[in-house]
């Protein structure tokens, strides 16, 4: 690992500000960051810790918005977020107990990693990510692979998550880092039905129109029945063939769907 | 070089790092602490796990000044006062629940955590519960059975 | 009853209260004074010829002590094979291994430059900033392709082939019985090459005394004697009593820390030449690249059979991968691990073996948990269970039908094995009832009605144990003995020390070996405490490998600790002024035949040490003895297992339900941890069989080359185990009546969880499928 100065900040606007510097990055629980760190493939100057900063800890809800702070472990989420329990199960199954217990949804987000869970929860709720300076709807905020609309230095402060009325998420998970080979959140709102899918494009999340458009006229498993998702642009790897990935994306639909009631 | 503080195993301690010092790096090295063992470099083994304010934690996944001022607590914290193995440990000897003992601390500091949040675990939930900690040598038939153990005698 | 102590108690393990209270002692925690910390900048392409190393810039960084490369070890050795097999045209081709690489680079990971510094950032740091001129050269990673005119690996030895190997029954007359059988079933396989992944990492720590000219190798190894002897005679010319290797607490080893190792040499010469200690320990990804990996072969294998199923003929072919150098015992494993166990359980007439060795861009391959008998063992019984379907035979019928019956034993196979003991119908009756064979039609229907594929697999294996003896494996190439020692030292008040050349690495030898001697002795367990892992400590050793610790390692206690007791009865008899053969020995006490006389264990061993009237001239002081033991025979421990697994058909998924063992050992010393043992090799071989692949592309880069590709079991992948070692033939040739029982799980487990997959999926008409069986394989059989 190169050196870096480490900052622990207090408040927002310490960390805004300790954001500025030159090759400054924010660091989350890490436990993304504190890996590509060891792999030498990041090179920081500063880091700057944002889980002492106490309003960005902590999971609310009212008039049907699940809100989460940005440096919420998924650990927190997991035993929280009993207002919206497809999402507190999502956060249940991220890496494993000891990595929920540093984790946070900030970190995970801003990281964007293709096959990661979070990106699917907050694409398929539809949700807003806020940071220091704006509000991002979940539509504009993933750009592809590891790519967000965050500029440098923004800091997500909250993500919150419009309730639905059933929902699920179903991961089918990559045998060795057991991150999602595939995952697809499916939630059912008054207005329409949405998928989100993550783990199987190389492109990183993206919504299954296809399905939302026929689950939002039936939902029921059989609905995507007739429907297919093309391999391509999807992953293929050691893992699975794109034409796999593509096969689990509706096997897991199906699944959500049914799991949701 | 910063200097960072904290309690370990009930002891105060502080010493200087550098920003890239991990927590395990700190542990072993300036503290001699060197029951914490490192077995991977992407976060998965499992046999650095310690406790940071009651939570379990992978030590190689945490910066030492990220654990300033906090409560730290390893496997040479996990014996009774006077020195006997304590109840989850002993487990693990009468159970047969380590062979090479390399992963066994984080095993031990895992399996504390699991049954301090969860006292009556059903074996799935202990079988998923380490899912971050590896072990080659025992085919974990004897980690959840010790478990299982330590849970019946702390109930 | 159960005994609460000696031979056959489930003794606790006493090293567990060290291991679980911290305070083990591994390799990685010792820190000498002064040290300095070493890098290797290893290559990051498969092949290419190093055309120039710029080490100046690197060498000017801060904490530089030095930087090494080739030049620097011109006066050594290369890393020496242990074992040399002779096929068919003459003794394999044996290409120089060098410490550094020596102006090419063969695998990915191969070392070209050792970085010294104060720490190890820096050292890092520096490894960085040294620039390499490197020519990429083709690479050539499959082996069909490198024995068809594909680069060479070794330009200087002309082929990419180590050796053609041809053994067992005549060719032409195996050949002849394919003819003319009945029925022929034929399977190409591979056995999928595996990352062994000991969960410590390998460390070495050289240090050098400049007032003695003794240096000192601390390592993670199952076998100090062995890399004192490999490292001091053959690579850096230091004679045994100059150099000392201390393996500590080891954490697990599976083979991978058997052989020598370029970083052992390295940091063993280095800490002379800059004389402070050196120390390296490897990153995970690190020894994905320089830990030998194990498996990796491609195999074609053929049963003929009569209408009933009997077994006529046998016959194999195989691609054994090397990888880019021949590690330690390399060469053995394809071949006298391998080719000498294809008879399995079976008393099949004609059995005909051919390997091929290849060298490969790729890490060395060596002996993985099982060595050569998992390969072996994976083609039978994958073959067997084909042809019982083929055939419509019931797969536990024909296994029996097939058995070496209990009355034939000794037995002798075609593939030069004489098996002295076994009962395979013995363990197979278990085996049913443990795993509940009966009800199986009925867990798959209920499977069935919850939308799952259920399948039974069943399979059979034999291990051979300790191999043995020296003058038969001198005989087929191995260039060193393959004995045991022992020292019994008993101490005055009557404890006693052992030292053994085994080396203990999670097997429990500390709580195990005092088992046997106490026992022996008539005292408690406490009394007795055992060393190893220290060439300055222990006589000599073969170390631990191959199950070999109880069978090989214990004889020799056993031999040591019979001398102990004569030379106290010759004591005891002095003490009770009675002719030594009317003294006997019992509980610990001696006794004079006929009388009332008698001695305890305690006053005998005091007057060893405190010989105020001995008879000098017949009676030598002190207590203690050192035996050296050669067993007559490999040991054949042999079982039968059961698998229940359900299939997933939406996904692939496999879900391994039950498992079920039924071993035959021979005579248990601690049935807890014989069990632990069983266990652990279950665990590996479900990981072979469902989880983990090295897989390497076609540039010869790793894919799989950390914990983020490479899938290693966890507990959520494994149900509880049945297992059970109570069919008992004891060995017939060493003291204990033991067999050994550390790799039986991961050479039965396999072909148990492939077969049953397979048969989850035998109506959609899947006959085989490689392992690893990942969800994305299964799903794509399941396709056609």
């Amino acid at each position: 690992m190169y050196d870096f100065e480490f900052v622990k900040v207090g408040s927002l606007a310490e960390a805004v500000a300790a954001l500025k510097a030159e090759g400054a990055q924010a660091l989350g629980g890490g436990q993304t960051l504190i890996p590509t760190l060891k792999q030498r493939l990041a090179q920081p100057a500063k880091l700057v810790s944002l889980t002492g900063i106490a309003e960005l800890v902590g999971v609310s809800a009212s008039d049907g918005v699940l809100s989460v702070g940005g440096a919420t472990t998924h650990a927190q989420v997991a035993r929280e977020a009993t207002a919206y329990p497809a999402l507190a199960e999502l956060a249940s199954h991220i890496g494993d107990p000891a990595v929920r217990n540093r984790g946070t949804i900030g970190g995970s987000l801003a990281n964007d990693d293709p096959a990661a869970d979070y990106p699917a929860g907050v694409l398929g709720s539809g949700a807003t990510v806020v940071t220091n300076a704006r509000e991002i709807a979940a539509d504009d905020f993933f750009r592809g692979l590891f790519e967000t609309a965050l500029e440098e230095g923004e800091i997500i402060t909250a993500v919150r998550f419009p309730i639905p009325q059933k929902a699920s998420y179903q991961r089918f998970a990559q045998p060795a880092s057991r991150f999602a080979l595939t995952g697809v959140f499916v939630a059912q709102y008054a207005d329409g039905v949405r998928v989100a899918v993550t783990g199987a494009s190389e492109n990183g999340v993206f919504r299954w129109s296809d399905a939302e458009a026929a689950l939002s006229s039936s939902f029921a498993p059989e609905a995507v029945d007739g429907l297919s998702v093309s391999p391509d642009g999807l992953i293929g790897d050691l893992h699975g063939t794109p034409e796999y990935r593509a096969h689990l994306v509706k096997v897991l639909t199906r699944r959500a769907v049914a799991a949701a009631g | 070089m910063p200097s960072v503080s904290m309690t370990v195993n009930g002891r105060q301690v502080s010493g200087e790092v550098e920003g890239r010092t991990l927590l395990v790096e700190f542990l072993r090295g300036p503290l001699g602490l060197t029951g914490t063992h490192v077995g991977c470099d992407t976060s998965q083994c499992g046999a650095c796990v310690v406790h940071v304010n009651g939570q379990d934690v992978k030590s190689c996944t945490m910066l030492a000044l990220e654990a300033d001022g906090a409560e730290v607590r390893t496997i040479e914290g996990m014996a009774n006062p006077d020195g006997s193995l304590g109840v989850v440990q002993q487990a693990f000897q009468d159970n047969h629940g380590l062979q090479c003992g390399y992963c066994t601390p984080g095993m031990v500091m895992t399996a504390a955590a699991l049954l301090e949040k969860n006292p009556d675990p059903s074996e799935a939930e202990i079988r998923a519960y380490l899912e971050g900690n590896l072990c080659r040598c025992t085919g974990y038939h004897n980690i959840v059975k010790s478990i299982q153990a330590a849970a019946a005698a702390l109930r | 009853m159960a005994k609460d102590s000696g031979i056959g108690a489930a003794s606790k393990r006493r090293e567990d209260v060290r291991f679980l209270s911290g305070s083990g002692k591994y390799t990685d925690d010792i820190n000498l004074a002064g040290q300095a910390y070493a890098c290797f900048l290893r290559s990051s392409v498969a092949h290419g010829r190093i055309n120039a190393i710029d080490t100046a810039a690197a060498t000017a960084m801060p904490g530089v002590v030095a930087i090494l490369t080739a030049k620097d070890f011109e006066g050594a050795g290369g890393l020496p094979c242990g074992w040399c097999v002779t096929g068919k045209d003459g003794p394999m081709k044996e290409p120089k291994h060098p410490i550094l690489a020596e102006g090419k680079v063969r695998h990915v990971g191969d070392p070209i430059a050792m970085v010294i510094a104060d720490t190890k950032e820096q050292a890092q740091a520096a490894a960085d900033a040294i620039s390499v001129d490197i020519e990429e050269l083709p690479a050539v990673i499959d082996m069909k392709a490198a024995i068809a005119g594909g680069p060479l690996v070794h330009e200087d030895i002309g082929t990419n082939l180590c050796y053609d190997w041809n053994f067992g029954s005549d060719k032409a007359e195996t050949d002849a019985a394919f003819e003319t059988a009945h029925h022929v079933t034929r399977l190409e396989l591979t056995n999928n090459r595996l990352v062994p992944n000991a969960m410590e990492p390998r460390v070495a720590i050289g240090a050098y005394d400049r007032s003695t000219g003794e240096h000192t190798l601390y390592t993670t190894s199952q076998n100090p004697h062995v890399i004192r002897l490999l490292m001091g005679a053959f690579v850096l010319q230091i004679p045994e009593h100059k150099l000392r290797v201390v393996a500590p607490d080891v954490g697990g080893g599976f083979g991978s820390k058997i052989f020598h190792y370029a970083e052992e040499a390295a940091c063993t010469l280095a800490a002379k030449l800059v004389n402070r200690p050196v120390k390296w320990t490897a990153e995970r990804s690190e020894s994905f690249v320089t830990d030998a990996h194990g498996r990796d072969h491609v195999s074609t294998i053929e049963l003929a059979l009569d209408a009933e199923g009997h077994f006529l003929a046998l016959r194999t072919d195989t691609l054994a991968n090397m990888g880019a150098y021949l590690s330690t015992f390399a060469p053995s494993v394809p071949t006298y691990l391998h080719g000498t166990l294809m008879a399995g359980n079976y008393a099949t007439p004609l059995i005909n073996v051919n390997v091929r060795a290849v060298f490969t861009n790729t890490v060395p391959v060596d002996a993985y948990r099982g060595a050569g008998r998992p390969e072996a063992t994976f083609q039978l019984e994958r073959v067997i269970d084909m042809a019982a379907r083929e055939m419509g035979i019931d797969p536990v019928e024909i296994r029996r039908r097939n058995f070496i019956k209990p009355d034939q034993f000794p037995y002798q196979t075609p593939v030069a094995l004489a098996y002295d003991t076994g009962n395979y119908h013995a363990t197979m009756d278990k085996l049913v009832e443990i795993a509940d064979i009966a009800g199986f039609a009925a867990r798959k229907a209920e499977s069935a009605a919850r939308g799952k594929l259920r399948g039974l697999g069943i399979a059979c294996y034999i291990e051979a144990c300790g191999i043995a003896p020296s003058a038969v494996a001198g005989a087929l190439g191995a260039r060193a003995g393959l004995y045991e020692s022992a020292t019994v030292r008993v101490n005055a008040t009557g404890s006693v020390t052992v030292l053994t050349g085994s080396h203990s690495h999670g097997q429990g030898h500390e709580t195990t070996f005092p088992q046997v001697v106490a026992e022996m002795l008539g005292i408690d367990e406490g009394q007795v405490e055992v060393v190893h892992g220290d060439t300055g400590r222990i006589p000599f050793g073969m170390g631990t490998y191959g199950s070999r610790s109880i069978a090989v390692g214990g004889a020799a206690l056993v031999r040591a600790t019979e001398k102990i007791i004569n030379k106290a009865r010759k004591i005891a008899a002095h003490l009770m002024e009675a002719a030594e053969g009317d003294v006997e020995f019992a509980n610990g006490t001696f006794s004079v035949k006929g009388t009332d006389k008698s001695v305890g264990w305690g006053d005998v061993c005091l007057t060893a040490y405190v010989p105020h009237n001995f008879p000098h001239e017949t009676l030598e002081p002190g207590l203690e003895e050192t035996a050296f033991y050669d067993p007559a025979n490999f040991t054949f421990p042999a079982g039968a297992y059961a698998a229940e697994v359900e299939v997933d058909p939406d996904t692939g998924q496999v879900t391994l339900c039950s498992f079920a063992a039924a071993d035959d050992f021979g005579n248990i010393i601690n049935p807890m941890i014989v069990d632990g043992q069983v266990h652990g090799g279950i665990g590996q071989g479900v990981g072979q069989a469902l989880l983990e692949h090295a897989v390497y592309d076609a540039n010869g880069q790793l894919l799989s080359g950390s914990y983020m590709d490479y899938a290693m079991p966890r507990a959520d992948d494994v149900p509880f185990y049945a297992v059970d070692h109570s069919c008992q033939t004891p060995c017939t040739h060493n003291p204990l009546g033991v067999k050994g029982c550390g790799e039986a799980g991961a050479i039965g487990t396999p072909p148990t969880i492939v077969n049953a997959v397979i048969d989850a999926l035998a109506d959609r008409g899947v006959k085989h499928i490689d392992m690893p069986l990942t969800p994305a394989r299964v799903w794509a059989a399941m396709q056609g």
